[in-house]
């Protein structure tokens, strides 16, 4: 091949000889992980009995995973450059489906293939309105969430359906148990954080998702599929959903047809709270990960320490607030050295 | 006409008959259009003459309307796309550079081809030791120059083109699309950017080069498409054409319409 030189070898004063600095290129991890700890920290100070005592953290080891895992998949959408607010919905139909499948008299693991495939397929649709036709994923998921609540509470005739521990026994297992003393919801966080990191950052659909949400005209240039992108990771967010609405009903022994409501605000304040950038391109699951167990502890927290829990709202605003802030300030900083140099 | 000169030749690209329709506006109408191999092609024409379009549907970026053909040496091809169009071996420098700012170069630069390992994972090692290989060997960075972590948005204007020229070689093109590669370059930049034109001939590969200015475009080809409001409005030898002949010529297609 022919030498090109494009351009005269940098100076070594040039900042640019070096690698880019820790801080930036993990600035909103370590950001999100050091607001953590400051917290907890915080909570030790003030209510010591409290926040020494293992207890607390079995009770939030239990609910925080309930919104972790599906802010974890709703990461990808973020870094798309969409949104998506259907899932609460998702959640409550893909879990009437198993109830209607088991009733039926058909087995339970065949009720779980139909309610992941539910959420497979509100997906589907999601991503499909998206992508194709180029709807806005804040206009259409709106639509959509009352599509399929509306779908559920017919379904369900607006009734509940109890999922005992002597009727399910495996089911309880799967969704509600504990093993070695650690409550099995917090492993299922950990093993989507682990699982949806390897998709992120190590497979081709991964590098797509980041490229489709810098700049789509350029990836589809490139010859990279912007709808299979789109589509998959909303079909990603539908099945995670099923999967947290399974588990919201068996770890409250019941299935309400309200199943979802709540869930909103805190899972996408996760994933905005752990660094990924509502602009699209950039984001991380490490950070919503933590994120999600940061807006859980304030949950637990605050209640446990005593405080009025009108205090919840406040202090989940002001940690939102601060650290979405303070990341941007970093960034900018961050990004004004690196091009002058300085 | 000039294609006596590859009589019995096939040539790496050939559309027939292609035409292109946005709506109500017909970019490209009847289009005839063929590089040889080792023949660098000049595209000329006023903004809006159809260049782009062209170049995006030999990318297969756009479809032709029906009743269009693409010949890929020889060869009729009914299902292009882009994803087809780079494995078979044309890549393309874009006008807009087709980069994606917040991503670090290596990411950039096996963009829609990234390497996988056996396990079908992402090999991220090789991506960033390759990216550092190439800056180093094809872009005159020295090693430590711009590290492949760095983000595109932080580069200049030469470098991000650097990285777009050196992502379209890497896969060993056999045909390098240029449009209008030298825009925004500074003098020494597009110095450059021409002699790597002057570099693909010597390396026994075609390309097609679109630039508005003619004294850039003149030298480097070997033949000329004059294009007009979507119509070739002439194909010209270089050696059959001195420079102020096409210039009075593409004049008074701009004014008339007709290159006659």
């Amino acid at each position: 091949m022919t030498e090109i030189v494009i351009d005269k070898p940098i100076k070594a004063t040039d900042n640019r000889v070096r690698p880019p600095s820790v801080m930036r290129r993990y600035g909103s991890q370590l950001g999100i992980i050091g607001v953590g700890l400051a917290m907890w920290a915080a909570f030790v100070v003030m209510a010591p009995t409290v926040f020494l005592d293992p207890d607390i953290y079995s009770a939030f080891a239990e609910t925080t995973p309930l919104f972790a895992v599906i802010a974890l998949a709703l990461t990808f959408v973020v870094i798309t450059g969409e949104i998506d607010l259907s899932f609460p919905s998702i959640m409550a139909l893909g879990t009437a489906v198993f109830c209607l499948v088991v009733q039926a008299g058909m087995p339970q693991w065949l009720g779980l293939v139909a309610g992941f495939a539910t959420g497979a397929a509100c997906g589907w649709l999601n991503g499909t309105l998206i992508a194709r036709l180029n709807i806005p994923s804040l206009v259409i998921t709106i639509g959509t969430s009352f599509l399929y609540r509306g779908i559920e509470l017919i379904l369900m005739n607006g009734t509940g359906v109890p999922l005992t521990q002597d009727k399910y026994p495996a089911m309880q297992l799967i969704f509600n148990s504990h093993v070695f003393g650690v409550p099995v919801q917090s492993l299922w966080a950990v093993l989507f954080a682990v699982v949806l990191w390897v998709l992120l950052n190590r497979t081709r659909f991964g590098a797509h998702v980041f490229l489709v949400g810098d700049n789509p005209t350029s990836s589809r240039l490139m010859g990279i599929n912007v709808v299979w992108v789109k589509t998959g990771v909303f079909m990603l967010v539908g099945v995670v959903a099923v999967f947290a609405g399974l588990m919201t009903s068996f770890v409250g022994y019941y299935f309400w047809p309200t199943t979802g409501d709540g869930f909103l605000l805190n899972t996408i304040a996760s994933v905005f709270l752990g660094g990924t950038s509502v602009f699209g391109g950039t984001g991380s699951i490490v950070g919503s990960l933590v994120a999600a167990y940061i807006i859980g502890a304030i949950n637990a927290g605050i209640v446990s320490a005593g405080i009025n829990a009108f205090y919840t709202q406040l202090c989940f605003g002001l940690v939102i607030v601060l650290s979405v802030v303070l990341q941007t300030i970093i960034e900018r900083r961050v990004r004004r050295q690196s091009i002058t140099g300085r | 006409m000039p294609d006596d000169a590859h009589a019995g030749r096939v040539p790496v690209i050939e559309l027939r008959n292609v035409s292109k329709t946005f709506g109500e506006v017909r970019s490209l109408a009847e289009i005839d259009f063929a590089v040889y191999p080792g023949e660098i092609v000049g595209l000329l024409g006023d903004n809006g003459a159809g260049k782009s379009t062209l170049v995006k549907t030999v990318m297969g970026y756009h479809r032709p309307d029906p009743g269009g053909e693409i010949h890929f040496e020889g060869k009729q091809i009914t299902d292009w796309s882009v994803a087809r169009a780079r494995g078979l071996g044309i890549e393309t420098v874009y006008q807009e550079r087709a980069l994606c700012e917040k991503q670090p170069i290596w990411r950039n630069m096996f963009m829609g081809r990234e390497p996988t390992n056996r396990w079908g994972l992402l090999n991220v090692k090789r991506m960033r030791s390759e990216a550092a290989r190439l800056m180093n060997e094809h872009m005159g960075f020295t090693s430590a120059a711009v590290h492949p972590e760095n983000v595109v948005a932080t580069m200049s204007g030469g470098e991000k083109q650097g990285v777009a020229i050196t992502r379209a070689l890497y896969f060993d093109a056999r045909l390098v699309i240029l449009d209008e590669p030298t825009m925004g370059l500074s003098l020494t930049e597009t110095r450059k950017t021409l002699d790597f034109v002057e570099g693909i001939k010597k390396a026994g590969k075609s390309a097609i080069f679109i630039d508005h200015n003619i004294f850039h475009v003149y030298p480097v080809v070997d033949r000329l498409y004059v294009l007009d409001r979507g119509r070739v409005a002439g194909v010209y030898n270089r050696s059959e054409i001195t420079m102020d002949e096409l210039i009075e010529r593409l004049y008074r297609v701009a004014r008339s319409g007709s290159i006659h």
